[in-house]
């Protein structure tokens, strides 16, 4: 694994050609480990329902699945501590979940009802949760880029030792918001990680269209700042590299680009007629499924049993039925409630 | 298949709001070269909501141009090319993110023919799927027509059928000036009669959809059509409503307006954009200043969005926007108020 140099600023570590890495099991406790795989699982068993309840017709409007990127946004938060802050994206269903938010209030919010973290206002695409230091999803491309920065002034106002990883996608490195972020988080040495889920495409769009750099975190050198490129279905190495980012955010030397390769196996949304891609690729990923490739790895090294593997998964699957549950038998909010929490105060 | 429509006989079709702008589109990109299409997801995609469809088969992605996620960039390349001589099609994905691009449609598209001394010209389209219906919640669901509307320079339109979708964007291609075309999201599916030939609809010309002598209801895009739902009903309890569908917000038709208040003597305002500050104040203010203020038998209403965030629980959105139901109810109001 290539270890950035501590010292944001030197150049020669910033021209560091950024290299997919490869993770080692090694680095993780056995506890760690089944706590990973179990909210891989709980991420996978959450959209699965979510999506099934949409075909339903039990929900409208539309959802944003990330199935296939579980490994990227748990093994990103592993090292997080509980008042370290994220923000999330459109697809921030992985996100939220791995740091730690209840799946039953986060159907709720799905199901427009009352009981939801958003009270039924926000729905799928605004779930937030402060008291994991959830700073909420964003319908907005690259719209948590600069609010990161924000974060990260708080943090260094306050003097607190927190950090905040802002995640987005490939696409939203197109938004002059990204830009704008990360040059404002280096100068200002900001404990902040951004932290790209690059699945390939933006939408429909192959990013071979839509940048001219092979690696979304080869622009980290262009704001002076480090850039890490990793296998984002390969938990342990999403987990080793961020956390050298988070490490190093907290410890004040400032933001690192992550980007983690990875594959959305859905379409972007409910519309998609996958038009863009083809099956054989599609396919292809479904044979790097980073649960899959982290249980065939658990066992490999013999971290542990088959039969637990079972038990892990059924667990998640139990949570997410009762979830499901308390969604459906929640109740939707009173219409003449709407102007309240227009404003504060 | 749309494309197998479009290619019937000339006459009357039944097209969709969505099929009717994609004919426009086409046939505008087919007689002018200078004519081309771009923004997230219309080449191969077909657009989020579907309209640009077939059209990157039919003209190539030279075109019909996929762009990264870049929505004030790509404004700015609008202006840029109308600048200088091509006729630049842009569509923002969803109008909530006409937000990123504020900077480049307002202070330099609205504003360079002016700046310039009226030496150069911004001949540029934007189209923006707007509003609320589809639970897209807060930041995919609002009607920010208005907001431009506030600035000179710019022009200004929302089409409520199929055939003004398709005439309306031809009169806007053709125009010299920076034109945002709102459509409704809700309507992309509707259907209705489209004349083949490219033809243009004036803009800054109200339509009255459906003439009454008791009421006068002004709205624009779907806002007419649940006002013509609701007159149906008021018509059964032997009200008359007239119903003018504005079309253009800027330039407004003031005539049109004037005209039916005049003859109807009660005036309600009905748009999806929130109340406050909005085109209701706008329209309300020009009857007062003007001399038809005197034929008013009832105080003028409006009839807005809810003072919130479109919120993302279904019957919670549906109270946050004017329904067919709160256009009877206000219009019944109405019809029982009279001016002191
Ligand atoms: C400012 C803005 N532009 C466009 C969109 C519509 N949109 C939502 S997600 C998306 C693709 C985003 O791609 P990426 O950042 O790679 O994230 P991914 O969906 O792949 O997770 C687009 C175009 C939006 N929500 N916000
Ligand atoms: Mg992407």
């Amino acid at each position: 694994m290539q270890i950035p140099a501590a010292d944001s600023a030197t150049a020669a570590a910033v021209r560091e050609k950024p290299a997919l890495q490869r993770g080692e099991l090694s680095a993780l406790d056995d506890a760690t480990l089944r706590a990973a795989l179990r909210r891989m699982h709980l991420i996978r068993k959450f959209e699965e329902v979510a999506e099934q309840s949409y075909m339903r017709g039990l929900v409208h409007g539309t959802m944003h699945l990330s199935i296939g990127q579980e490994a990227s946004a748990v093994g990103s938060t592993l090292h997080l501590r509980p008042d370290d802050y994220i923000l999330s994206t459109h697809r921030g269903h992985g996100h939220c979940i791995a740091k730690g938010a209840d799946p039953a209030r986060m159907l709720a919010e799905f199901f427009g009802k009352e009981t939801g973290y958003c009270r039924g206002r926000g729905g799928s695409m605004h779930i937030a949760d402060l008291t994991t230091g959830n700073l909420g999803a964003n319908g907005i491309v690259a719209g948590g880029l600069p609010i990161a920065v924000g974060v990260g002034m708080s943090i260094k106002a306050q003097k607190q030792s927190r950090v905040c990883m802002v995640f987005f996608g490939d696409g939203a490195a197109n938004e002059g918001a990204f830009h704008e972020s990360l040059n404002m988080a280096a100068i200002w040495k900001l404990p902040v990680v951004f932290l790209c889920e690059n699945n390939k495409y933006g939408m429909s769009m192959d990013i071979a269209n839509a940048m001219a750099v092979a690696n979304v975190a080869d622009r980290a050198s262009a704001y002076g700042t480090r850039g890490i490129t990793v296998d984002g279905n390969d938990l342990p190495a999403v987990a080793a590299a961020a956390k050298i980012a988070i490490d190093q955010a907290r410890q004040g030397d400032g933001p690192t680009l992550l980007e983690c390769k990875t594959y959305r196996l859905r379409g972007h949304s409910k519309s998609d007629r996958n038009l863009y891609r083809t099956k054989d690729e599609i396919e292809a990923w479904r044979q790097r499924d980073p649960i899959r490739r982290l249980q065939d790895e658990l066992v490999a090294q013999q971290r542990i049993e088959a039969r637990e593997l079972a038990a892990i998964e059924q667990g998640a699957q139990h949570e997410i039925e009762e979830a499901l549950e308390f969604a459906k038998s929640s109740a939707d909010p009173d219409p003449a409630q709407l102007t309240r929490d227009v404003y504060a105060g | 298949m749309p494309a197998e429509v479009i290619t019937q006989e000339a006459g009357v079709r039944q097209l969709s709001y969505a099929e009717a702008i994609r004919e426009g589109l086409g046939q505008a990109m087919e007689a002018d070269p200078r004519v081309f299409l771009f923004g997230e997801d219309v080449g191969v995609y077909g657009g989020a909501f579907g309209v640009s469809g077939d059209l990157l088969r039919r003209f190539g992605p030279e075109r019909v141009i996929d762009t990264p996620i870049s929505e004030l960039g790509l404004a700015g390349a609008a202006v840029g090319a109308a600048l200088t001589g091509m006729r630049p099609v842009l569509e923002i994905q969803f109008s909530d993110f006409v937000t990123l691009a504020m900077e480049q449609i307002v202070n330099q598209a609205a504003k360079i023919r002016f700046m310039f001394g009226g030496k150069a010209s911004v001949p540029m389209v934007v189209r923006l799927p707007g509003g609320s219906g589809t639970g897209a919640a807060a930041q995919h669901s609002q009607s920010l027509e208005a907001w431009f509307a506030h600035v000179p320079g710019l022009k200004v339109l929302q089409p409520s059928t199929p055939h003004d979708a398709k005439g309306l964007l031809l009169a806007a291609i053709d125009d010299p000036n920076p034109v945002l075309i709102f459509e409704h999201k809700l309507l992309y599916k509707t259907k209705g009669p489209v004349p083949a030939e490219a033809y243009r609809e004036p803009i800054g010309k109200a339509v009255v959809r459906r003439s009454g002598r008791d009421i006068t209801i002004v709205g624009a895009s779907i806002m007419t059509l649940r006002a013509a739902a609701a007159a149906e009903k008021l018509a059964g309890e032997g009200i008359g409503t007239e119903i003018i569908d504005l079309r253009s917000l800027r330039p407004i038709d003031f005539a049109t307006i004037a005209q039916s208040v005049r003859k109807t003597g009660r005036l309600l305002i009905v748009y999806e954009g929130v109340k406050t500050m909005g085109i209701g104040a706008e329209i309300a203010a020009m009857i007062a200043e003007s001399d038809v203020f005197g034929a008013l038998v009832a105080p003028i209403a409006r009839l807005g969005g809810a003072d919130s965030p479109i919120p993302y629980n279904p019957s919670l959105e549906k109270a946050s926007v004017p329904q067919e139901d709160d256009i009877l109810a206000a219009a019944r109001r109405l019809m029982h108020k009279r001016k002191r």
